[in-house]
């Protein structure tokens, strides 16, 4: 198996950062010593379950509970007869970004009202999680149905433009596309759709709730703490410092565990009801019903070129999904504002409203599929000028920002492309369709750009430096197995000079200080941020410290002339200890705090933020990008595709750990392989029901689909980012359906644009 | 999970003494299949009987060369057996095909025969099932049914039989040996599992208070050069789409033994009658093995969404035969 | 109710729970052993592996009472000891990880593999099934591994871990 091999790099690295070192959550995760959100021991806990409506849309008109309550061990059961009102949620406001955690606007058990097939219409609380679960299948309902638009091939025609927003843009011109589209001597007009998604982490949503008078612990696997207990506040009318929300592990999220959805406020309102801990880990099939997942798309992409191989025209719109209760635009068009330089494109983005649970953020939400649109019809186009796919993505790589001429904080596109084609070995490849085979198996090679924006949010973090040279960073962030912990150890570890193994994280609970969501591949970047601020305060107190005693070869020193190294500031040959500058003034340990958890501190954090945020995206484009490379193979009589070689090449700043984001490069792949060739959920177009709630028959890639992925990173820093750094999360799944759906036309002739890529459309 | 009395049987004639004083009991072996359906609120039984204690877990070489499998045999255990890898690859492989490692070793062989089918619409208490509900309907009809089956199919259920093994054994002839109060039959494979008709919830001849208690591979040289071959969406871990349980003995250019069952195609292991009876004493060429394959499928009717799994079975059990004649045996 | 009586990890449990519990409620619920995972309730994920007499096994569609009499053993019970198993080292190592969710799964039944695997077996993938000694190459240890999901995607690293281990001498 090929693994990942670094690249000389010209930024200078730290013992450190760079370094290939094992998480530090390893011996945690590998002896089952990791405790999940359903795993802490209460005393007293009881367990829930939930009844979910079987229709789409209408009115509960009974609802008998009596088989249900006969159950031995039920304690309540809760219907919208007899629960206590929450307070409505929240609609979204720039000023408070928790309010964007609303998974739904229903009033669960609020309402007897039904919005979607699966909603939660009951909750069962008893003594064993089997009679909670037996009981919530025995609430019989009944209904009033109304008429429900489920279908979102049907209702595609209905579909509105999206409006622009703060965070987001709807659509965007530059000269006239379609003119141009007309009139090019070359072109593609082509139609795709992807289907629904789920991101199926295999911990199932799970929260335990436990109620002390108005004060509320909560267990929950979250990607964002504060917003779910700035959510919960609001919801339950309590302040959000009476609630502790504990989540240092978290089983799998991909955006999934972004929102707060029925399962999490219903533990919570159970947990009121009964005056009992509670505990509900929602079945797989409750998952599906309860927690939204990837939109639908149709896409259409136009692009028009020269004979030159000089792209004239680029049109690409989209039409997603929303429920009626809630969910948002999906960014489908954002990557076609950045990959070619063309002068005319036309982008527009329009939303469908449909009586369904609300979409939600899944890895990469909106150049996930927005990129197998784009890159399988860049692919045609250069199929139909005779030219090899990188080098008409060469031709038309822009110098600058396509849609608005801004700079590009960082772009090694070319680099990728030059790297992966050599790694991959591109020029063995001979061009035309069907023409390469091993033995029976048909073989095909594809490519795709891969490009993801970067993003950054606030980060309150502490470091403390204890007089023993040891180093404690707390900061409220989420690990769900991107090794946050580690990362950040390893940048302080080089920030103060000290060895990795002296550095702890603290992490994964609100009594931290209050840490970014995990989202938009942006946590680690927000985090060091911080930390590396925090760090630089903390050196000028410890220097301070020493400056004091005329025995200390650092009085008088500036700060920007120290080195830290060897567990200690140094000019030169000149310097001392932390231990000794600390020893020296009597003090066990120095702190230096970045951000303030303060009502007026945390907004005043929050506006500084978000001025400087808007001034860099005014300023610059900032994004991941990369190359990937694939191979497929399709049996000739069944049509089976495998993926059998993938090298990708990413442009992503600085590599923090080398081992963990490689391996996050690769999870983004896995499920971009699933994405092309196996995953869709399925929706009864007849009643919205999701007919296929389980991991049997969502098939997500399992390990005999996925060979070694050969995994490059180009680790030049990005100059505009803390340490250079940019995230690696959602990357590595933008691009690779395309380079599938490429690899499969090359190996067959056909193109499959309609997602997945099931062998009955080969055949 | 709906409460049931638990009994745990420790002879063959308690067991079955025990199903018959007791209405809607059902036996458990592996329980790889029945649990999953007990906590979905498909299957009900008021008592369960735990047959796992019977000594029915022997593998056996019977006089003149057949092989008698004990039900309780694990499916992983089955498909390691030296006797079953040398004398009926077709065998193995078709086990090591099916679910995952985990439930192969948890899976009895009897139990694998007593399946039930994986349409979502059986699973989904909320959607019409003739077959879960007799009389309530088939949502999948005008469903998701890429899956459902080709052959055999009624208006009541195109449902299909989701077992790999049983694809192999109704290849094989098996007999399926059942014991009740009344005393013992031996059904062939043919005859075990039924086509729905307007009874989609009678999935098989087995009556309510039998129990099977062995399986038996008759002696069958043809066997030795045999394979299996399943078509999925997955690369592993995933229900077939088509798949081909074949055997093939040529001489001298023609046909001399053959044996061939598909599988996902039906709501039983669908036995290729009719393309054995083409093939036997025709020469063994690619032309012969589309004749055959094309003959098989004649009757067969689609749906839009299923409709490729005739054109994919047609070219599964050319390939399949293909093979056998060019790269020999899976053995 | 029901008695059963097992070991786990070594450890002689007895404990009575009613016939319907499964092994995974026993293990997680019973007795406190929060290493064994629940992802699917539907032997679906294989999050919650585990051995019986060495034999891995979906905990989450065995009812407890069945596996009277049996010996389990967990990720909390692998190591030997006081030192990991090699397998967890090497997990570790090879980076067969992310969230860890499906890890104690994928430990167990790298284990249970690597026993089949030497008693001869042979998988969907091997070419000849009446073949003996089957070199354990990448292709196998993945095709007998698929009953493990990873959603992060860890599977190389799994793999690779996993060929660490059989490879080294023991």
């Amino acid at each position: 198996m090929t693994m990942t091999e670094r690249p000389p790099r010209t930024a200078p690295a730290g013992p450190s950062v760079g370094r290939p070192i094992d998480r530090v959550d390893g011996p945690a995760k590998t002896t089952g010593a990791a405790r999940y959100s359903a795993e802490y021991p209460y005393p007293d806990l009881t367990h829930a379950a939930l009844t979910h409506a079987t229709i789409a849309r209408g009115r509960i008109t009974g609802i008998d509970t009596a088989e249900a309550d006969a159950v031995p061990g039920v304690l309540a059961v809760i219907t919208h007869r007899n629960a206590p009102a929450m307070r409505p949620a929240p609609s979204f406001s720039m000023l408070d970004l928790s309010t964007f955690a609303s998974g739904t606007s229903v009033n669960y058990l609020g309402t007897d009202e039904v919005h979607w097939n699966g909603q939660p219409m009951a909750v069962v609380v008893a003594e064993t999680r089997d009679a909670a679960l037996r009981a919530a299948a025995l609430v019989r309902l009944s209904y009033e149905e109304l008429p429900a638009t489920v279908d979102f091939a049907g209702a595609e025609k209905d579909a509105r433009p999206q409006k622009n927003s703060a965070l987001q843009s709807g659509g965007a011109t530059k000269g006239d596309a379609e003119a141009a589209l007309a009139a090019a001597p070359v072109s593609v007009d082509l139609r795709f759709t992807t289907p629904p998604h789920h991101h199926n982490a295999i911990e199932p949503h799970s929260t335990t709730a436990a109620w002390d008078g108005d004060r509320l612990t909560v267990h929950d696997g979250t990607q964002n703490i504060s917003w779910l207990r700035r959510h919960l506040a609001l919801r339950f009318g309590v302040r959000a410092q009476n609630i502790r929300v504990i989540a240092p592990y978290v089983g799998g999220a991909f955006g999934g565990k972004t929102m707060v959805w029925a399962g999490t406020l219903l533990t919570v309102l159970a947990a009121r009801v009964t005056g009992r801990p509670v505990r509900m880990m929602l079945t797989r099939e409750g998952v599906y019903r309860t927690v939204g997942g990837r939109t639908p798309s149709t896409q259409r992409v136009a692009l028009g070129a020269g004979r030159n191989g000089r792209l004239t025209a680029l049109i690409h719109t989209s039409v997603t999904q929303v429920g009626r209760v809630g969910g948002g635009p999906e960014q489908v068009t954002s990557q076609s504002r950045h990959l070619y330089d063309v002068p005319n494109i036309l982008l527009q983005q329009n939303l469908t409203e449909l009586d369904a649970l609300s979409n939600t953020v899944m890895r990469a939400p909106g150049e996930s599929i927005g990129t197998f649109a784009l890159e399988t019809a860049v692919d045609e186009l250069a199929g139909e000028l005779g030219l090899d796919p990188i080098e008409f993505r060469m031709r038309n790589e822009p110098e600058r920002n396509p849609i608005d001429g801004k700079r590009f904080a960082h772009r090694m596109l070319r680099e990728a492309y030059a790297l992966g084609a050599e790694r991959f070995g591109w020029a063995d490849r001979t061009p035309r369709p069907g023409s390469m085979r091993d033995g029976r198996w048909l073989v095909g090679m594809g490519v795709a750009s891969a490009y993801h924006p970067s993003w950054q949010f606030a980060a309150n973090v502490t470091v403390r430096l204890s007089a023993d040279g040891r180093v404690l960073v707390r900061c409220g962030f989420h690990e769900m197995g991107m090794g946050g912990a580690t990362a950040q150890a390893q940048i302080a570890a080089d920030a103060l000079g000290v060895p990795f193994e002296a550095v702890r994280v603290e992490y994964g609970d609100s009594t931290l200080p209050t840490g970014p969501g995990a989202g938009g591949s942006g946590q680690t970047a927000s985090v060091a941020a911080s930390l590396l601020t925090a760090c630089d305060k903390l050196k000028g107190s410890v220097l301070a410290l020493a400056g004091r005693s005329r025995e200390s070869p650092l009085r008088g020193r500036r700060s920007s002339t120290l080195e830290a190294r060897d567990g200690g500031l140094w000019t030169g040959p000149a310097g001392e200890s932390y231990a000794t500058i600390l020893a020296r003034a009597g003090r066990d340990s120095v702190e230096a705090a970045v951000g303030s958890d303060t009502r007026l501190g945390a907004m005043t954090g929050q506006l500084r933020f978000m001025s400087k945020f808007m001034l860099d995206r005014r300023r610059w484009v900032k994004a991941a990008c990369g190359a990937q490379f694939c191979e497929v193979r399709v049996d000739p009589v069944t049509g089976e595709v495998r993926v059998s070689r993938w090298t990708g090449v990413f442009d992503v700043g600085t590599v923090i750990n080398a081992k963990t984001a490689a391996s996050q490069l690769r999870g983004g792949i896995v499920m971009g392989i699933g994405m092309a060739l196996t995953e869709e959920t399925l929706v009864d177009p007849r009643s919205g029901r999701i007919m296929n709630p389980g991991l049997a028959e969502y098939h997500v890639p399992v390990h005999a689909d996925i060979p070694p992925l050969d995994v490059h990173y180009l680790d030049e820093p990005d100059p505009t980012m803390p340490l250079g750094l940019i995230g690696v999360g959602e990357v590595g799944i933008t691009g690779a359906a395309a380079a599938i759906a490429n690899a499969v036309h090359h190996a067959t002739g056909r193109r499959v644009r309609d997602l997945p890529i099931t062998l009955d459309k080969l055949l | 999970m709906r409460p049931f009395a638990y009994v745990s049987a420790p002879d063959v004639a308690t067991a079955v003494r025990a199903i018959g004083t007791e209405p809607g009991a059902k036996f458990i072996g592996g329980g790889t299949n029945l649990v999953d359906l007990m906590r979905e609120g498909v299957e009900r039984p008021g008592t369960v009987i735990d047959i796992t204690a019977l000594p029915l877990t022997g593998v056996e070489e019977l006089p003149g060369g057949g092989v008698r499998i004990g039900a309780l045999v694990r499916n992983a255990h089955l498909a390691a057996h030296r006797l079953i890898r040398n004398r009926y690859p077709l065998l193995s492989q078709a086990i090591l095909t099916g679910a995952s490692a985990q439930l192969r070793n948890m899976a009895t062989a009897g139990g694998n025969l007593l399946q039930r089918t994986r349409c979502p619409y059986f699973y989904d208490g909320a959607a019409a099932c003739n077959k879960r509900e007799p009389g309530s309907g088939c949502d999948a009809m005008d469903g998701f049914n890429r899956n459902h089956g080709v052959l055999g199919v009624s208006d009541s259920c195109i449902a299909t039989h989701p077992s790999d093994m049983c694809v192999a054994l109704a290849a094989l002839d098996a007999i399926v040996e059942v014991e009740s109060v009344r005393g013992v039959r031996r059904v062939p494979m043919a005859e075990f599992h039924r086509l729905p008709g307007d009874t989609p919830h009678l999935e098989t001849t087995l009556a309510a208070d039998e129990l099977v208690t062995a399986v038996e591979l008759p002696a069958l040289p043809v066997a030795a050069t045999s394979r299996y071959r399943k078509v999925r969406d997955r690369a592993s871990y995933a229900f077939a789409l088509v798949s081909v349980a074949a055997a093939l003995e040529v001489d001298d250019g023609t046909v001399t033994a053959v044996r061939l069952a598909l599988g996902g195609v039906a709501a039983k292991p669908w036995r290729a009658y009719e393309a054995e009876r083409i093939l036997l004493g025709a020469p063994a060429t690619e032309e012969s093995f589309r004749r055959a394959a094309a003959a098989e499928l004649a009757p067969a009717t689609g749906r839009p969404q299923n409709a490729f799994k005739i054109e994919l079975a047609r070219r599964t059990l050319v390939e399949t035969l293909r093979q056998l004649l060019t790269e020999g045996s899976a053995a | 109710m029901v008695e059963i009586r097992m070991r786990v990890n070594g450890v002689s449990e007895s404990l009575d729970v009613p016939p319907w519990v499964s092994l995974l409620d026993v293990l997680r619920e019973h007795l406190g052993l929060t290493g064994t995972k629940r992802g699917c309730d539907q032997g679906a994920c294989g999050a919650c592996t585990v051995l019986v007499d060495g034999e891995r096994i979906n905990a989450c569609l065995a009812l407890a009472v069945q596996y009277t009499g049996r010996d389990i053993t967990t990720i909390e019970g692998v190591a030997g000891g006081g030192d990991p198993h090699p397998l967890q080292t090497a997990f570790i190592r090879d980076d067969g990880f992310q969230c860890g969710y499906c890890t104690s799964g994928q430990i167990c039944s790298a284990i249970g593999m690597l026993a089949e695997h030497g008693a001869g077996s042979a998988s969907a993938v091997t070419e000849h099934v009446a073949a003996t000694g089957i070199a354990l190459s990448g292709a196998e240890i993945r095709e007998r591994m698929s009953g493990n999901l990873c959603r992060c995607g860890a599977y190389n690293g799994i793999v690779r871990a996993i060929q660490d281990v059989a490879e080294s001498p023991r």
